[in-house]
């Protein structure tokens, strides 16, 4: 399962995390973000120890949702040494996502 | 509720749909328009036509063709799509439920020339109001279209703000539904401005300011709809697997929606597939389901 970021997380998991992380903006209304779920949920299992893969409900922390720009969910971004790779908006498929993390 | 539901009424959508009846399947076959067939003059590439046909007259065999075999065609426009025990298909008139579902609309997504507009695409441009319209609460909100899907993006929207412009880009507008205290500017717009993102339109010369874009121009395409409803895409195609199934259970795409060689030859070869796919899936499910029954 992918990790829930919050903003009280975010410094320790995200910015500080020894490998990639791939984050998933989403929220419970939305629904091609129900479609992206499971994929990054299945990816969390699947790149354990190279990748960390984290969920940000917008509507809970719209702080952090703001903080990235985000104005249009799915969002997709990566994050690598604490600094954000890339950002992708709308539904991503397993090897686009694993291209973004450069796994 | 319906087996199948194909959206479009071009090669792909026919063929498919005429396999699926004959398979004994309950379809229906919706559309509106006739896409890119529209304006072929002279068809002289495709099998068994002796003589030129048009692209018109060779759509309007296949819709006979379909409704001889007494399938309903529906002449109607598709203005969103949406998933809840099976799939719901909303058109200006009613909507209709189905087991499965067929995108076959093309490839007629409008591309948008407006300076700025690739570079704020997700930047407060949005093609989903479903999706993006909470970000924009009692934000300055346009919409860009002059048809029944603007109007609906736009009654989406109008949930989280009472400050939306509708912006027809130039063209005519089509539909009855925009309420009246809508404001509508019909001259084209020129520039989307902003740099991280969206801060303004210019239409004829007079700038607008707006927080966010709605693009709903024209009807709905099936990548449109793909958006919605997080529809895996490669670019402008929508992604399929070798049952030309998407990443979501049950919705199927054929024909230029799916990209490759842009010919009739090929979307009738998607028809027949997706069909085969579809029929297969389906009486699986139906014996698995006389199976629990007993």
């Amino acid at each position: 399962m992918a990790l829930k970021i919050t903003k009280n997380n975010f410094e320790q998991e995200v910015i500080q995390s020894d490998v990639p992380v791939l984050l998933d903006f989403w929220a419970p209304w939305c629904g091609p973000c129900r479609m992206v779920g499971p994929i990054v949920d299945e990816l969390s299992t699947e790149l354990e120890g190279k990748a960390k893969v984290g969920k940000i409900n917008v509507d809970e922390e719209q702080e952090l949702a703001a903080s990235f720009k985000v104005m249009s969910i799915p969002t997709l971004a990566v994050i690598k040494d604490g600094k954000i790779m890339s950002i992708e908006v709308g539904a991503r498929g397993k090897e686009d996502l694993k291209q973004m993390l450069g796994v | 509720m319906r087996d199948v539901i194909v959206i479009g009424k071009g090669p792909a959508g026919i063929t498919a749909a005429v396999y699926m009846k004959r398979a004994g399947l309950d379809v229906m076959v919706v559309g509106k328009g006739y896409g890119a067939l529209e304006k072929s003059e002279k068809i002289e590439n495709y099998y068994g036509f002796e003589n030129p046909i048009s692209g018109t007259e060779l759509i309007e065999k296949g819709i006979n063709q379909a409704k001889n075999l007494g399938i309903e065609v529906l002449a109607d426009e598709v203005i969103g799509i949406s998933q809840n025990d099976g799939f719901a298909v909303k058109a200006t008139t009613e909507t209709y439920k189905s087991k499965a579902l067929l995108l076959a609309t093309g490839k007629t997504r409008t591309t948008v020339n407006i300076k700025g507009f690739e570079k704020l695409k997700g930047k407060g441009i949005s093609f989903c109001a479903v999706c993006d319209g909470f970000f924009y609460r009692d934000k300055k909100l346009a919409v860009i279209g002059n048809g029944e899907y603007a109007a609906e993006e736009l009654s989406e929207l109008l949930r989280h703000t009472k400050d939306i412009t509708l912006f027809t880009n130039g063209l005519p507008l089509k539909t009855r539904n925009i309420p009246s205290n809508i404001t509508i500017v019909y001259e084209p717009v020129s520039e989307i401005l902003g740099e991280d993102s969206v801060t303004g339109i210019i239409s004829d010369g007079k700038q607008y300011d707006i927080d966010g874009i709605f693009v709903a121009i024209g009807t709905a395409s099936a990548i449109d709809f793909a958006i919605k409803m997080g529809v895996i895409l490669d670019g402008t195609d929508i992604k399929v697997d070798n049952n030309y199934m998407t990443n979501i259970e049950g919705l199927y795409a054929a024909g230029d929606a799916i990209g490759g060689f842009l010919q009739i030859s090929k979307a009738v070869s998607d028809g027949a597939h997706a069909s085969k796919s579809i029929i297969k899936n389906l009486k699986h499910n139906e014996s698995k389901e006389l199976i629990k029954e007993e």
